[in-house]
């Protein structure tokens, strides 16, 4: 099954407050523990590593565009 | 009916004060409603109330019209109120229609939206208008209707509520005068007086962002959308907003960040570069001629009153909540508290409703501003991130944008203004029976193309009664069940709509009634005179109905 990256979240305005409500109150480092804790926490839901490697590589792409712009 | 469109310099126009014969009587002179304020909302209501009869009688303490674009966006739901009022036309003849929504991250196009994709409606998503022919063509409306008493440089110093009245001290040019009014209506705007005089307060948050809003007259060849930049390169850093409004004049938001000092960006001199910067991003304006018409620097905040009733004063549009600029949810959810209103106001002063349909007012439309500061919070969120943590994330959400389709939905430049469903209002009967589509108890009615029994192409929400109206999907059993009906003598009009011509229905021309109604042969769409569904049915008896018109007006018997 390869990656869904058409629009798939019940209530994406939802998810995202959600999101940056979850990083209230915390410093960087913590924020970026979080993520990492965040990462794990799906990657694990999601399960297969071919969906895991296309996530990897379209994140990884857009990396690689920001530094160019 | 309508006002008459003409090229009116509405900027230029005064209202003259006049002198009236409630300022030498002897005793304080009793009106039924007095209206606070004649911006759009304090001028909708009026006309709202005299269409049903009511005089009403508006202060301002002003005599000219506001300034600038200010409110610029007017939603498809204000349009279709406006038409309503009987001033709809000429507004959307002189205003930009537009539907599309395009977002630029630096100079790259990264997410397009339409806000209005599927035909059959008779209003666009949005006219751009600068907010003061919006106030003209209201003004030029109220001057038809001789209920309406208009006052101009009335200022409401003083408001006493009373057990059975309201007490107002107005000051005029010639000296103070005491009125009582039966309800008052403040629609004094943001730094509403009538709130102070009774000791409340707007409470909320701020936000620590400055943005410079500019009307610019210039020539230049760009399609009728709203542009949206985030981080540009003739702006770094910060976002941008482009409009394009009537008479060649062009509306443009620039965010300056919250250390930018708003008296020295507000001259000429700073503000001429930033415009300059903008054009010459592009190949086809960079030589555009331009000048600037009117410019001010503002900060906002996302607050509301606890309550926007209090007795028999009541609070509508900026005086009893405010949003941020983004999703133009300000004007718009005002026009839609005095839609809201008038209607119950009316109801209860001809002796309809009990008063207790007032409190209804303020249950639904606090649920509206919880709503429209949900929705712009969010967006103001997204714009001016307020962590390091939501910064990264914005940046990353634009980021992936440009390649992921699911990340467009994130992009959040502003919500834009739709009608508030009115879910869990005690107005609505709940379905008991299944239903498709989105027209559930408490939405705004959608339109639709329809055909007259006369063989004319016409508009559904132009049909519709000022009282209850219910939509019949053409059944002659159902329509001879609900023939007559009035409810304390507020009438219900029956319209029926079938699927093709042979009878005195309406023709459902482009099937759109049944589709976004889900009506069928024997289904009943029940709406308020405010065009909010309140109740529906397959096939109802003439109880049922009748009921769901108490519940509606609040003197059903049982709670």
């Amino acid at each position: 099954m390869p990656l869904i990256t058409d629009a798939h979240l019940d209530a994406p305005d939802d998810f995202y407050e959600a999101l940056i409500a979850a990083h209230d109150g915390l410093t960087e480092p913590e924020s970026h523990a979080l993520n990492a804790r965040l990462v794990l926490l799906l990657a694990n839901h999601i399960g297969s590593l071919e969906v895991l490697r296309g996530a990897l590589a379209a994140a990884r792409a857009g990396a690689a565009k920001t530094e160019q712009a | 009916m309508a006002v008459q469109q003409g090229d009116v310099d509405f900027q230029a126009r005064t209202f003259d004060y006049v002198p009236h014969a409630d300022q030498r009587a002897g005793a304080p002179v009793r009106r039924p409603v007095a209206i606070v304020g004649a911006g759009p909302v304090g001028l909708a209501l009026a006309i709202d109330l005299a269409q049903r009869g009511i005089p009403v009688t508006v202060f301002d303490n002003d005599n000219r019209l506001s300034t600038g674009s200010r409110a610029i966006c007017f939603a498809k739901r204000t349009l279709e109120i406006f038409d309503r009022l009987g001033c709809g036309d000429p507004m959307v003849a002189k205003g930009v229609s537009w539907n599309v929504g395009k977002v630029f991250l630096r100079d790259e196009l990264v997410y397009r939206f339409d806000l209005l994709p599927e035909a059959g409606h008779e209003r666009p998503a949005f006219v751009n208008l600068q907010q003061y022919y919006v106030e003209g063509y209201l003004a030029e409306r109220a001057a038809q209707l001789p209920l309406i008493d208009l006052r101009w440089k009335n200022e409401v110093v003083a408001t006493q509520p009373h057990d059975d009245h309201v007490a107002l001290t107005i000051r005029t040019p010639e000296g103070d005068y005491a009125l009582e009014a039966g309800y008052v209506v403040a629609c004094d705007g943001s730094r509403s007086a009538v709130r102070r005089h009774l000791g409340l307060e707007s409470r909320g948050r701020s936000f620590r962002d400055r943005f410079l809003i500019a009307d610019v007259r210039m020539a230049i060849d760009a399609p009728a959308e709203r542009w949206f930049w985030f981080d540009p390169a003739f702006h770094p850093h910060q976002s941008v907003l482009l409009h394009r409004q009537p008479d060649g004049v062009w509306r443009i938001d620039f965010q300056l960040g919250w250390d930018a000092d708003p008296e020295e960006e507000k001259r000429p001199e700073r503000i001429i570069p930033r415009v300059r910067a903008l054009l010459a991003h592009s190949p086809a304006m960079k030589d555009a001629e331009f000048t600037l018409e009117w410019a001010s620097v503002y900060t906002f905040s996302c607050m509301r009153m606890e309550r926007f009733r209090h007795g028999r004063v009541l609070f509508a549009g900026d005086a009893a909540h405010g949003v941020s600029p983004f999703g133009a949810r300000g004007a718009n959810s005002g026009v839609q508290d005095a839609d809201n209103l008038g209607w119950k106001l009316a109801a209860v002063l001809q002796g309809h409703a009990p008063d207790a349909l007032l409190d209804s007012y303020a249950r639904e439309r606090e649920a509206a501003a919880d709503e429209n500061i949900r929705y712009s919070t969010r967006s103001t969120d997204f714009i001016t991130p307020k962590s390091a943590a939501s910064r990264l994330f914005r940046d990353a959400v634009l980021t992936l944008a440009r390649t992921q389709p699911f990340a467009r939905t994130l992009v959040n430049s502003g919500r834009l203004s739709t009608p508030t469903t009115l879910h869990g209002s005690p107005l609505n009967t709940p379905d008991a029976e299944p239903f498709a589509g989105t027209m559930a108890p408490g939405a705004a009615a959608a339109d639709a193309r329809v055909t007259r029994a006369d063989g004319r192409d016409d508009w559904l929400l132009r049909q519709l009664g000022d009282r209850f109206t219910a939509l019949v999907g053409h059944d002659p059993a159902v329509e001879g069940e609900l023939q007559d009906i009035a409810i304390d003598g507020f009438a219900l009009k029956l319209l029926s709509i079938a699927p093709g011509p042979g009878g005195p229905a309406l023709i459902d021309r482009d099937g759109d009634v049944a589709r976004r109604y889900d009506l069928q042969p024997g289904s009943v769409v029940l709406l308020r005179p405010d065009a909010h569904v309140c109740a529906r049915w397959r096939r109802p008896t003439r109880a049922q109905v009748e009921a769901a018109m108490r519940r509606a007006l609040c003197t059903a018997l049982e709670s």
